[in-house]
């Protein structure tokens, strides 16, 4: 196989159906089987948590919560229960996703060809529909708090009277959309950039270096990268939930 | 890449993991932690209690050895005072009964020289009438003179 067409190999979905109405297999059972592994392992582990001493799965479990709870509290001054839960599910779903660019980039896919898949897709974040799900969900999540606190009155006067006063209205409209549309688009796009550079050079390490070459810079992209999904899906987290604590905020 | 079912079904399991979250995952791990912070802050204000609580018995001890030692003091110098007076009262029995004694012995004494000069004096009152009768029965008749000799006789007494 040509480097040309390893490489666009590795750029297919496995795809079902046609047009609009297809779904990409990969996509879907990659990141629901992450989502169940982490919602599952924690829901067991909070079931048996015990204010006693913890074990260390409960330990574990613990640190991440407590962590998503500080950067919650240090952002976010409203009260919302879905805030902290939500920013949670965001990071350890997004490093699930991430981490599987972790592993040797034709593991995945050989599994899937021996299961008669024709293309895989590793990378669930490796998908602009599920970035775009995630910074579409956090988008309506943000209007709907900013009318629900708001109000249709307080939103609709802070949308047309800022920032250049009430007599420029149709100005501070269109800003304000430009600025509310750039969130998620930046949002879905940083991640989803991030990860297809990724596991592009992954890609091309293994299709133009010989394979007794290959995993000394593998190996070196695999630490770095490691950094970067870390990276990605707290900013992810971390941007979510500055952008929900804005829609909280009467200026 | 175009934009299709996928979104939307990673809208709805994206809903579905904030939900069981928000649900199942967070509370409980989060009230388990509060509640151990506040166990432990328990605790700690129990052990600063119980650290207290030790100082102040040992104040209290420290205060009752005092109170006792001085006690014991007083005790042990009231015993003494009463050792010592006991030891005079007894010293002063002794000298009383000594005294006693000695005077007993010489009224005793004294009553015995008594009767002794008194037998010495009738015996030789005796022996001399004896004698002088034994002189004189030649010369003198004895029933004459015998009533003048035991008026003399009696005098010596």
């Amino acid at each position: 196989m040509s480097p040309m067409n390893y490489i666009q190999e590795h750029m297919k979905y496995w795809v079902l159906g046609q047009g609009f109405l297809s779904i990409h297999l990969d996509t879907v059972i990659v990141s629901f089987a992450l989502g169940s592994l982490f919602c599952g392992i924690g829901i067991v582990v909070a079931r048996r948590a015990t204010s006693g001493v913890p074990g260390r799965v409960q330990n574990f479990f613990e640190i991440l919560v407590a962590f998503v709870d500080q950067q919650v509290r240090e952002s976010f001054h409203g009260r919302n229960r879905l805030i902290a839960p939500l920013a949670l599910t965001l990071f350890a779903w997004i490093w699930l996703m991430n981490f599987m660019d972790m592993l040797p980039v034709d593991l995945l896919p050989r599994l899937a060809h021996a299961f008669g898949a024709p293309h895989f897709k590793a990378v669930p974040t490796n998908d602009l529909n599920l970035t775009f799900a995630l910074s579409v969900s956090v988008f309506l999540l943000m209007i709907f708090y900013s009318f629900k606190i708001k109000g249709v009155r307080g939103f609709g006067r802070e949308v047309l009277s800022r920032p250049f006063g009430w007599y420029a209205a149709p100005i501070n409209l269109v800003f304000r959309l430009i600025e509310d549309l750039a969130k998620p688009l930046s949002l879905s796009l940083r991640l989803f950039g991030n990860l297809f550079a990724g596991e592009m050079i992954f890609v091309l390490i293994a299709a133009l270096l010989p394979w007794w070459f290959a995993w000394i810079p593998g190996l070196g992209w695999t630490f770095f990268h490691l950094l970067i999904i870390t990276l990605q899906a707290f900013i992810f987290m971390m941007l979510t939930i500055v952008y929900l604590s804005m829609a909280h905020e009467t200026h | 890449m175009n934009l299709d079912l996928t979104f939307f079904a990673e809208i709805v399991a994206f809903a579905l993991f904030v939900w069981l979250t928000m649900r199942y995952l967070w509370p409980p791990l989060m009230r388990a932690m509060d509640e151990r912070a506040r166990k432990i802050a328990d605790g700690l204000a129990a052990a600063e209690r119980a650290v207290r609580d030790l100082e102040l018995a040992r104040e209290r001890a420290v205060g009752i050895l005092h109170e006792a030692r001085s006690e014991a003091q007083t005790i042990v110098e009231g015993a003494h005072l009463r050792a010592s007076e006991l030891l005079e009262r007894a010293e002063k029995t002794a000298i009383d009964q000594a005294a006693r004694e000695v005077e007993h012995g010489h009224e005793e004494l004294e009553r015995a020289r008594e009767q002794a000069r008194t037998a010495l004096q009738k015996e030789v009152a005796a022996l001399a009438l004896e004698a002088a009768r034994q002189i004189i029965a030649q010369e003198i008749d004895p029933a004459r003179h015998a009533e003048l000799l035991a008026s003399v006789a009696l005098r010596l007494q």
